[in-house]
């Protein structure tokens, strides 16, 4: 070891934070180079100065006290936004609990078929996706970077296509939970409108399809193919969407997934 | 988490660590009024934050966000410059490496290094702060300072040096 090499990791060496390979090198380097060693002694004498406890500012006896007291004030002003462990909250927390579960299970046992409760789910994991600005949590129009980050988040593959050429270009994926399961959503663009397509993996190995829906004004479009379900989703004109649907299909088909 | 809950559990965590806050925050605003207003200010931001901290290490957690609020304020008050501007670059290790000189401290002289060590810019100044006066690991340090290891490596090298520099002047310009 040389001089210079030796002086940049002089400190590091005082600090005990050199792995002990260069440990052993700067010691004998130290032994034999008085230049360094001087100015290693020099470091410590600094060193050891520092630990002087007049160089250690005291805060002055009242301090903590009155930093108690604002944050506890700061405590008390966050407690209107903290009613959820008020009083009454305790009260309405089971009515409320109880409410819910009876409205979850009205339509149940009004009998709509678990294909319409998905379809519900979808259209409404699309809202939300567009209400609370949580469209993609992998924001790219790079496919090679968006179907990488879904590895080690789902137990499946989803397949990742761009379709910008055909003017249907990719602007991220996101996680979702639907029918009980991680999904992964790929979120796609046409001019302004958002679609979502929803993918995982199926039990089904025959390919099915089925006829558009609409619902609350969004369009809905599902098939199973390649071993996955895939729901497409959005405010997207019908015969727009069923052409992306038709790109999507024959991309996830000649796709190496 | 409860309101009263995170009470405790914050004060519990963060106020054990108040002195540490407030030496770092002495030593970089160089003043003890704005120091003291610093680690309120601080700390009244770690709580507001704190369901965010889930690690073990507060005493770090504290002093990111003492020196955050150093920082800033810092900006936005920065009076005549009192220090030389920061430049990792000028005043390398190795010049000092060409003059060792043998020095001898005396008791006498510890106000000279407290005086030489507020004349450091800030970012040479707090990383020998928080090593040799809070003896934080460098994981810890680079933590508190955003920065890769490396980067505080190199960075407490040129410090140490710097103020060697500066207290070698000061000693030689003593009567």
């Amino acid at each position: 070891m040389d001089c210079t090499n030796a002086h940049t990791l002089l400190d590091a060496y005082g600090d005990g934070e050199l792995d002990p390979l260069r440990n052993l090198e700067i010691e004998e380097h130290l032994h034999g180079c008085s230049r360094c060693s001087q100015s290693y002694s020099d470091r410590q004498i600094i060193r050891s100065g520092l630990k002087t406890p007049s160089l250690y500012f005291k805060a002055p006896a009242d301090l903590q006290k009155r930093i108690q007291r604002s944050v506890r004030q700061a405590a008390k002003a966050e407690a209107p936004a903290g009613w959820f462990s008020g009083s009454w909250f305790k009260i309405a927390a089971p009515l409320a609990t109880a409410a819910l579960v009876i409205l979850m299970l009205v339509p149940y046992f009004a009998g709509p078929s678990s294909d319409q409760l998905l379809t519900q789910e979808v259209v409404a994991s699309h809202i939300r996706s567009l209400m609370v600005n949580h469209l993609a949590d992998v924001p790219s129009t790079d496919e090679h970077t968006v179907k990488p980050w879904f590895n080690g988040k789902l137990d499946f593959s989803p397949p990742v296509s761009d379709l910008a050429k055909q003017g249907f270009p990719l602007i991220g994926g996101r996680l979702d939970y639907l029918n009980n399961r991680p999904v992964a959503a790929l979120v796609y663009q046409r001019d302004k409108h958002v679609i979502n397509v929803l993918v995982w993996p199926s039990d089904n190995s025959a390919p099915t399809g089925g006829p558009i829906k609409t619902q609350q004004g969004y369009h809905v479009i599902r098939w199973t193919g390649s071993g996955m379900n895939f729901w497409v989703v959005s405010d997207l004109e019908q015969n727009q969407l069923a052409k992306f649907t038709e790109l999507l299909k024959s991309s996830a088909a000649t796709s190496p997934s | 988490m409860g309101g009263k809950e995170k009470l405790e559990r914050f004060e519990q965590a963060v106020l054990p660590h108040l002195g540490a806050a407030y030496n770092l925050a002495r030593w970089l605003t160089r003043n003890e009024h704005d120091a003291q207003d610093m680690v309120q200010e601080a700390s009244l931001r770690a709580f507001k934050f704190f369901d965010g901290f889930h690690g073990v290490d507060a005493r770090a957690w504290l002093l990111t966000t003492v020196r955050n609020t150093c920082y800033t304020w810092l900006a936005q008050n920065r009076r005549s410059q009192l220090t030389t501007p920061f430049d990792e670059e000028i005043h390398t290790v190795e010049e000092d490496a060409l003059n060792p000189s043998a020095l001898a401290l005396k008791s006498g002289d510890m106000e000279m290094l407290k005086a030489s060590l507020e004349e450091l810019p800030e970012e040479f100044r707090e990383v020998i702060v928080l090593r040799d006066l809070e003896e934080l690991s460098y994981k810890q340090i680079a933590e508190v300072i955003n920065a890769p290891l490396g980067t505080v490596m190199s960075r407490l090298a040129r410090a140490r040096g710097r103020l060697k520099q500066i207290l070698c002047s000061q000693l030689k310009e003593k009567p």
